[in-house]
């Protein structure tokens, strides 16, 4: 009782627990994806030579087939290979036939059949257009999303939380090929306010970067803002009505401090795991905004790599996407134990 | 008779809704001095909890109509602006509620939840509101008040919890204290802790003091005044001694009957009130209460049709039933003398 832990540190051993259950988690995702990826086509009778031929193009010789096959390691038991895969991803990989060498710098993740690079530095490439459009989303529909459903739950019944609420609806139905392909045909088209829209580094033009991102943005923040919007009245008019909201006016505090710091405050921890998640999951690749606005990130990559059936392509983004949900819902747990005191104690 | 520092006039309160209008307080008045203790006594739905909400301005302002007056000090508190009430609200007059978990945020320390509440209605600093926040928890038998400050409501016990909001509710030393119910989500040894607690607190800083419970034990300890609520309407309003010692309407019997005493042989005896409390948007015609009362038949029907009104029986003892003295004094004596013969049965059946 009278030497109290400081109270960082319950955080901290929180924290290191849940990495090493994230590690542990990524290997078993990583071991799943393997054996999705080589172990059934395997099942359902493809050789180590047709896996090798994918590299070839077509008419391969079969010496050709052969030599790559050493090359890569394909006849070798899988479990070794499994491990080869992990090792390369941790320390990089030499692959050597004699008659061509080459290294694969870590992360590994083998050699893509359709461009025959490294693929780690192909997704790399795209990494920064999914960033961009799905941090820049996420902050407009957080912002949006949130304000609207605070206004409407405290507004409950009135024209603006009917108008809202039927727009957040038709924000949740409606597909981002169709509103982006709307927004693209009358903003870009029509009246050229965003023309061209194709991704400009941050670091090369931080103003076209952003103007052409604007669309996409919307696009996307759309969709999630009108889930957060309906999602925060619903969890403003529950907190509003507790009793510590009560508590709070019995002792005369002004009722923007009741709102926000004792409802909004409530309110937002769902909205915090549930941010994450999304966050997350859309870093591994925004796939229909990328596709409908031919923004070459993660999620483009991902189609292509599927379209041309480049296992070790579709591999290397299922892990990366795998990596980042695993590590938002790190984060989300960790600022959960931030947020509420109950979960910490 | 000094100046009372509530003044509580035909107040009303209605809530209109989809299925009708619910009259949850229809004409309650009552005065309250300082240094005095008034308990409100009801079932629940009585509209004892809504009384002390509108007191206290805590009623949605469009959902809820409020009518008559309540005044705190002289000033009238019904129309007031809201401003102006928010601004008495934790200051002049407090309120403690029922369930401490629920009605304590969360996600901040109990020291900072504290210090909130004088921070709003005194210009200091942070420093000193959290001093006065230890002070609180100390005052109202926090141990170690520095450390537990600190510490979030969930990590509190629930009589510590209830402390908490007691030093809460009286950090900004309040005229008016207002308890809903404060014992009731709590253990029975926890119970009487916070009743002395609230006791000793009152003699301290000799504020008026209400206090709400379904629980007429809770009342006998603690009130100088008993308020007794039927569906809204107030039944019986008196000193402790005239409700206890010579209650005059038939549902504050009913009370008396299904309240556990040790003083009296076995707790098997406990007589409940027949039926349930009336819905408040079709209270029963005549006097509410007489879908439930033993006695409704000899009123020649007035019961039925009449409201009762308020009437004194004896200085500053009000009842509103329609039986006579005579009727109300012959009932009474027969029910108590059914009791003890009840109770002598059982005594004898339990020695043979």
């Amino acid at each position: 009782m009278t030497a109290r832990a400081p109270a960082p540190r319950p955080v901290v051993t929180f924290i290191v627990r849940r990495l090493i259950a994230t590690i542990f988690l990524l290997i078993v995702v990583s071991v799943i994806t393997f054996s999705i990826f080589f172990l059934l086509p395997r099942l359902a009778g493809q050789t180590t030579r047709g896996l090798a031929s994918q590299y070839i193009g077509r008419n391969p010789t079969p010496a050709a087939v052969h030599a790559i096959e050493q090359q890569l390691g394909l006849d070798a038991p899988l479990p070794v290979q499994y491990g080869r895969f992990l090792r390369g991803i941790v320390l990089g990989e030499h692959f050597d036939s004699g008659t061509s060498r080459a290294y694969c710098p870590p992360p590994c993740f083998g050699y893509s059949f359709r461009t025959q690079q490294p693929v780690w530095p192909q997704m790399v490439a795209g990494l920064p257009v999914t960033l961009s459009l799905a941090i820049g989303a996420a902050i407009i529909w957080l912002v949006a999303g949130v304000s609207i459903g605070v206004i409407s739950a405290l507004k409950r019944g009135t024209l603006f939380d009917r108008f809202s609420m039927g727009i957040a609806l038709a924000g949740v139905s409606l597909p981002i090929f169709f509103t982006g392909l709307i927004s693209l045909a009358l903003f870009s088209y029509k009246w050229p306010i965003f023309p061209n829209v194709t991704f400009v580094p941050l670091t090369q033009n931080p103003l076209l970067w952003a103007r052409n991102l604007v669309l996409p943005w919307i696009c996307l923040a759309f969709l999630y803002a009108a889930l957060y919007a309906r999602l925060t009245r619903a969890g403003m008019l529950e907190t509003m009505s507790e009793d510590y909201i009560r508590t709070a006016r019995a002792k005369g505090l002004p009722e923007r401090t009741v709102i926000v710091k004792h409802g909004l405050r409530a309110a937002l921890t769902p909205i915090v795991t549930i941010f994450g998640m999304d966050l997350g999951l859309l870093l591994g690749g925004a796939i229909i905004t990328e596709y409908t606005f031919s923004l070459h990130g993660l999620g483009l990559f991902t189609i292509l790599a599927i379209n041309n059936q480049d296992l070790p392509e579709i591999l290397g983004v299922t892990l990366l996407a795998a990596f980042f949900i695993v590590i938002a819902n790190l984060v989300v747990d960790v600022l959960y134990a931030v947020v509420d005191p109950r979960v910490r104690h | 008779m000094a100046e009372a520092l509530l003044e509580v006039r035909d107040l009303r309160v209605h809530f209109p809704t989809d299925d009708g209008l619910v009259r949850a307080v229809d004409g309650v008045s009552f005065s309250l001095e300082r240094g005095r203790t008034l308990g409100i006594v009801g079932e629940s739905g009585s509209g004892k909890s809504v009384t002390s909400l509108a007191i206290m301005g805590l009623h949605h302002g469009t959902r809820a109509q409020i009518t008559g007056h309540i005044k705190l000090d002289g000033e009238e508190l019904v129309g007031a602006p809201a401003g102006r009430v928010r601004a008495l609200r934790g200051s002049k007059m407090a309120m403690i509620f029922q369930d401490p978990l629920s009605a304590l945020h969360p996600y901040y320390t109990v020291g900072a939840q504290i210090a909130e509440a004088y921070l709003v209605h005194n210009k200091v600093s942070k420093q000193a509101a959290r001093k006065h926040a230890i002070d609180m928890l100390n005052r109202v038998g926090i141990p170690q008040p520095a450390t537990r400050a600190d510490d979030y409501p969930h990590q509190f016990s629930g009589g510590m919890r209830q402390r908490a909001m007691i030093a809460m509710a009286l950090s900004c030393d309040p005229e008016l204290l207002i308890a809903d119910e404060p014992t009731t989500a709590l253990d029975v040894t926890v119970q009487a802790q916070i009743l002395d607690l609230i006791w000793d607190l009152q003699r301290e800083l000799q504020s008026a003091v209400i206090i709400i419970t379904h629980d007429l034990g809770v009342v006998a300890e603690l009130s100088d005044d008993i308020l007794v609520m039927y569906a809204g309407r107030m039944a019986e309003y008196g000193s402790a001694e005239d409700i206890f010692d010579d209650p005059g309407h038939p549902y504050t019997w009913g009370l008396l009957a299904s309240m556990p005493r040790i003083d009296e042989a076995r707790l098997d005896r406990l007589v409940p009130i027949k039926g349930t409390p009336p819905s408040l948007i079709n209270v029963p015609s005549g006097c509410p209460f007489h879908p439930r009362c033993r006695y409704a038949g000899f009123t020649d029907g007035r019961s039925q049709a009449e409201v009762p009104e308020l009437r004194q029986v004896s200085p500053g003892h009000l009842v509103a039933c329609h039986l006579t003295a005579d009727q109300r004094r012959n009932f009474r004596t027969e029910l108590v003398l059914e009791e003890t013969e009840a109770t002598a049965a059982r005594t004898t059946q339990g020695e043979g």
